[in-house]
């Protein structure tokens, strides 16, 4: 009996060694220690019910976590944060970091790869320093810059892409840029130009996550009327009829300041100059006192003019951390993505909700079909830029209009450059027909909310 | 900025927009005790030290281990800790004190305390220990300490969080006997505007206005509910003074305030929005006035017919608005005081906003009344409830919410678990509520193996057959007539006990929220066990 038992102890001893061994990092440095990936390998190295049809067990999935697979997070903030150190944590070692901002004290609350010392250097840089210094063996590498001052070359290199972002318009860029690396061989689209890009989003207590296969399933564009456009008081409100304190505050903010020009002239309000808000907040109040109007407090004064939107650490560690579940899936195909958008809120309770969005025919990202626009030749230039602008499936911000005229390429409407504004703001107030568009005309539209121009095709309406 | 003040309003800013400084002020006070210093432990610690919790200790009897330092960034202590099998020594740091002083660097406003010993060493030598916390929050207990822990807490009335992160799934579960709330901040609530039954002052106001003989920029800038309000009266004449009731009547009268709309000279109805406001807004507007369900119920509460000079002020000023509905409030709670924006002149909006504030301060008053008589009456000093406190009740009298936990011992005892909760549902066999029967099961398994299933790769293939065992001693013990599919059991295994850096911190992020809802009394806990699964990214939460 004895002499059977042993060997079976002896293999089994040699089993939880073999385990616990130092898993050796590619380059040869011995970062790694006795159960470090523990937590990870169970999910690698063994079957299961619940498994991607495309998962194999084996101990190579660690190792392309370790060595191989490449993620861009891109922001360093709220989500960001938590997202370093969630895919830090779960052994991904090549990890690059994108965000433009510096560090402000109100971050501090809940973006805690910062302290007090840090304030004022770029997020991207003293992110990436503080994983770097606690994760052995990881690679944080930052971008101090705006995402559109990458180009292709460099979003190419990616397996995946992890947004933690606040802007829509950067949402919407991100992923255009995404669709334009797509490659299509006679119609076909080529699954290894694919980078999954995964989204999430917080505000206040609630939150959503997203997983994103460009060119497969529903894009950002797809579903932008998930994205309500932010709605501003009317002016008249502002200017003639205050009721409500943030009436008063945007009165001074957009009538008083240029009016006053309170600190010299060409001196922009500056949300985060506490001299600036000060001045803001005692001009609303007078304002406010003008019509009887209580409320004005020097935080919702700043709240107005800085669109603040309330923010905390539990919300972010929650949906950053769905997200990270997410790269880790698709990563390793250790299990079924998201399929593909989870809404969160624990306002009352715990509240989730995972809902399939759905591809939109005639996106006008992720479709590769011209647009439509229908449009009497009578109508004027203005029209269609205000369609761009307000049509709730498009919310293009300064939409810029080119078109082919006798062979060549004229510029209709050009708002971000001043020369070429003045020279073409005429063009508004002519009609198509003036201009000498014709049934079917193709526009050519470029925006900041994608880094392709979009295709449109004038139809003539009567 | 050197102003200590001054910086924590900057630091906190994102957060008091949320919760007031009143809410801070009660985050600041709280001393939260975490038991387990493992990844779901710091995570959820450290959701609670960013926003300023005023203190909190560990207790945890382990070393520091390699998986611990692999799974959150607050147990790493980088010069100290390297790998056994290469020559280098593992320095075996206190797990509790490595977390608290890397916690604590996360942000000086915040007291950090460890404790060095096991809880169930604690229960034994100790147990009023655990009194003097705001919250407890343990993490991977094994149920028999869980159950210790519950029953001490219980007795002493300390709120309890239990929290797991199991391979995939999150658990947590809310112990707590009566926990009520004031500001509950509905995301969608209904305004308080007494159309169907205007107050005195309300009537007067609405009386000073004329539609009929105004000029047009009066006409388009007069409040939408004075315009509901005054074709109400119409309609009233016509209709034997019953309200529009069902859909067709609701469109009937949403035709007569169109037909009021003012027409130009060529007969052309004029811009007016103020009326388009009113037209959209007859939906919702001529909702009749009444107590909320759930308000109802804090009336008929024991707690709130029976006040003694041990009374929390939540009964007590539950009692007075309860004493204002049943006499000067003729069934109605005190009026809100709010309204939406809408066009309308500054003048005209600013009036009628003051009419609604005005009354609400007058039932607020009379409400402060009934409160002093009632902390008179059981000896109190009336000046124990302040007339701030008064009115922010009578403002969120329509929100109020007491949530109500049973206890571990409730939850696991033969006579008294909830069956129906449990049963129902599984026939969908992909509930949540296996998830909740596999941890107990697993559970079981600790208790006859001193070990959790499957943790080294040779034990899986084993341990599947021992935990289907430990499933069906389960069922069979509480006579659950449930399918839980081998799949599940098999998941299980391999999950080998992990505690994966993802879910620890969902379950970080989610746990500690409730902690802070807790502590503040401001928004809903959930009720009272939570189940994330995050291989497909649903949640569930029951009451058990």
């Amino acid at each position: 009996m004895a002499e059977g038992e042993e060997p079976e102890k002896k293999r089994r001893r040699i089993e939880e060694l073999n385990e616990n061994m130092v898993v050796d990092g590619g380059s040869g440095d011995h970062t790694d220690w006795q159960g470090r990936w523990d937590h990870v390998k169970k999910f690698l190295e063994r079957v299961g019910p619940f498994t991607h049809p495309d998962f194999e067990p084996s101990t190579e999935s660690l190792q392309f976590l370790l060595d191989t697979c490449k993620i861009l997070v891109i922001g360093a903030g709220g989500l960001g944060c938590e997202l370093l150190k969630d895919l830090a944590l779960s052994g991904f070692r090549h990890i690059h970091v994108v965000d433009m901002d510096t560090i402000d004290v109100s971050n501090l609350n809940r973006q805690f790869l910062f302290r007090p010392k840090d304030v004022g250097r770029p997020k991207a840089e003293v992110a990436a320093d503080f994983v770097n210094g606690r994760v052995p063996g990881c690679n944080v590498v930052p971008h101090f810059k705006k995402i559109q001052d990458l180009d292709e070359t460099f979003y190419r290199q990616f397996h995946i892409v992890v947004c933690g972002l606040d802007s829509v318009v950067a949402r919407r860029w991100m992923n255009g840029m995404l669709l334009s690396l797509l490659i299509y061989e006679d119609g076909v689209l080529d699954p290894s130009s694919i980078i999954p890009l995964i989204d999430g989003g917080t505000e206040g207590f609630k939150g959503n996550a997203r997983v994103i296969l460009p060119g497969m399933t529903a894009c950002i564009d797809c579903t932008l009327e998930l994205y309500p456009p932010q709605i501003n008081f009317p002016m008249c409100t502002i200017a003639s009829m205050p009721r409500l304190p943030e009436h008063c505050v945007e009165y001074v903010r957009m009538l008083l300041w240029p009016k006053e020009k309170p600190f010299g002239d060409g001196v922009a309000l500056d949300g985060d100059d506490p001299t600036h808000i000060q001045w803001v907040f005692q001009k609303s109040l007078e304002r406010a006192a003008e019509f009887s109007i209580t409320g004005v407090t020097y935080r919702l004064t700043q709240g107005v003019v800085k669109r603040i939107i309330p923010a905390v650490a539990s919300t972010n560690a929650v949906i950053a951390a769905a997200c990270a579940t997410e790269v880790f899936k698709i990563a390793t195909s250790a299990y079924v993505p998201l399929n593909n958008y989870l809404v969160f809120n624990d306002v009352d309770g715990l509240y989730m909700y995972t809902f399939e969005a759905e591809r939109k025919e005639n996106c006008s990202a992720c479709s590769q079909v011209p647009q439509d626009l229908q449009f009497p030749p009578s109508a004027k230039l203005q029209e269609i830029l205000d369609y761009l602008t307000e049509n709730a499936s498009l919310q293009m911000k300064s939409p810029a209009i080119t078109t082919t005229l006798d062979g060549k390429n004229k510029t209709l409407y050009l708002q971000t450059v001043a020369s070429i504004e003045e020279r073409t703001r005429p063009n508004l107030n002519k009609t198509l027909k003036e201009l000498g568009l014709v049934h079917g005309q193709e526009l050519a539209v470029a925006d900041v909310t994608t880094p392709q121009t979009v295709l449109f095709k004038l139809n003539f309406i009567s | 900025m050197t102003d200590h003040k001054t910086s924590k309003e900057q630091k906190y800013d994102r957060q008091l927009r949320l919760w007031g400084d009143h809410g801070q002020e009660a985050l600041e006070n709280a001393h939260v005790c975490l038991i387990k210093a493992t990844a779901t432990g710091t995570e959820i610690l450290k959701n609670l030290v960013l926003p300023g919790i005023g203190a909190f200790t560990i207790v945890d009897g382990h070393k520091v281990s390699g998986e611990d330092n692999c799974v959150s960034i607050t147990t790493l202590s980088k010069p100290k800790v390297t790998c056994m099998l290469n020559d280098v020594v593992l320095i075996l740091q206190n797990r509790a004190q490595a977390a608290t002083e890397l916690l604590q660097e996360l942000n000086s406003d915040v007291s950090g305390n460890f404790v060095e010993e096991s809880p169930d060493k604690l229960l034994d030598n100790d147990p009023e220990f655990f009194h003097r916390f705001s919250l407890v929050i343990g993490v991977q207990l094994p149920e028999s300490t869980c159950l210790r822990l519950g029953s001490v807490l219980w007795d002493a009335g300390v709120t309890f969080l239990v929290c797991r992160t199991y391979g995939l799934i999150g658990y947590m579960r809310l112990i707590v006997k009566e926990h009520t709330v004031i500001e509950s901040h509905p995301d969608n609530a209904l305004e308080d505007l007494r159309l169907d039954q205007p107050f005195t002052e309300l009537k007067h106001h609405i009386e000073s206005y004329d539609l009929d003989s105004m000029e047009k920029k009066d006409h388009s800038h007069t409040p939408w509910i004075i315009v509901v309000a005054k074709y109400l009266e119409k309609w009233y004449s016509e209709h034997n003074s019953q309200l529009p009731k069902n859909y067709k009547e609701k469109e009937a009268f949403r035709q007569l305030i169109r037909e009021g709309i003012l027409t130009n000279e060529n007969g052309k109805p004029e811009d007016e929005e103020n009326f388009e406001e009113a037209i959209k807004n007859v939906n919702t507007a001529l909702n009749p006035t009444k107590v909320p369900s759930a308000t109802e119920d804090i009336f008929n509460a024991e707690q709130c017919e029976n006040i003694t000079s041990q009374s929390p002020s939540f009964w007590v000023m539950a009692q007075g608005v309860r004493d204002f509905v049943r006499n000067e409030g003729n069934g109605k709670l005190p009026v809100r005081g709010t309204i939406p924006d809408m066009i309308a002149d500054s003048d005209k909006f600013i009036k009628l906003q003051n009419v609604y504030r005005d009354k609400a301060m007058k039932d607020a008053a009379v409400v402060s009344k009934h409160v002093k008589a009632l902390l008179q009456s059981v000896g109190k000093p009336p000046e124990s409830i302040s007339e701030q406190e008064i009115k922010l009740f009578c403002k969120n009298a329509a929100f109020l919410r007491v949530v109500r936990c049973r206890s571990l011992a409730e939850e696991y005892s033969m006579d008294t678990f909830n069956k129906d909760e449990i049963t129902s549902c599984m026939d969908s066999t992909d509930s949540e509520k296996v998830l909740y029967l596999m941890l107990h099961s697993v559970d079981r398994f600790y208790q006859q193996h001193s070990r959790y299933p499957g943790v080294y790769n040779y034990q899986v293939e084993e341990d599947i057959n021992n935990l289907k065992l430990c499933v069906n001693s389960l069922l069979q013990e509480y006579s659950l007539n449930v399918n839980v599919k081998d799949d599940y059991i098999h998941e299980f295994c391999r999950y080998g006990a992990a505690e994966p850096h993802t879910v620890a911190a969902f379950l970080g992020g989610s746990a500690a929220q409730e902690a802070i809802k807790i502590i503040t009394h401001q928004f809903v806990p959930f009720n009272n066990t939570f189940l994330y699964n995050a291989m497909s990214q649903t949640s569930a939460t029951f009451q058990l």
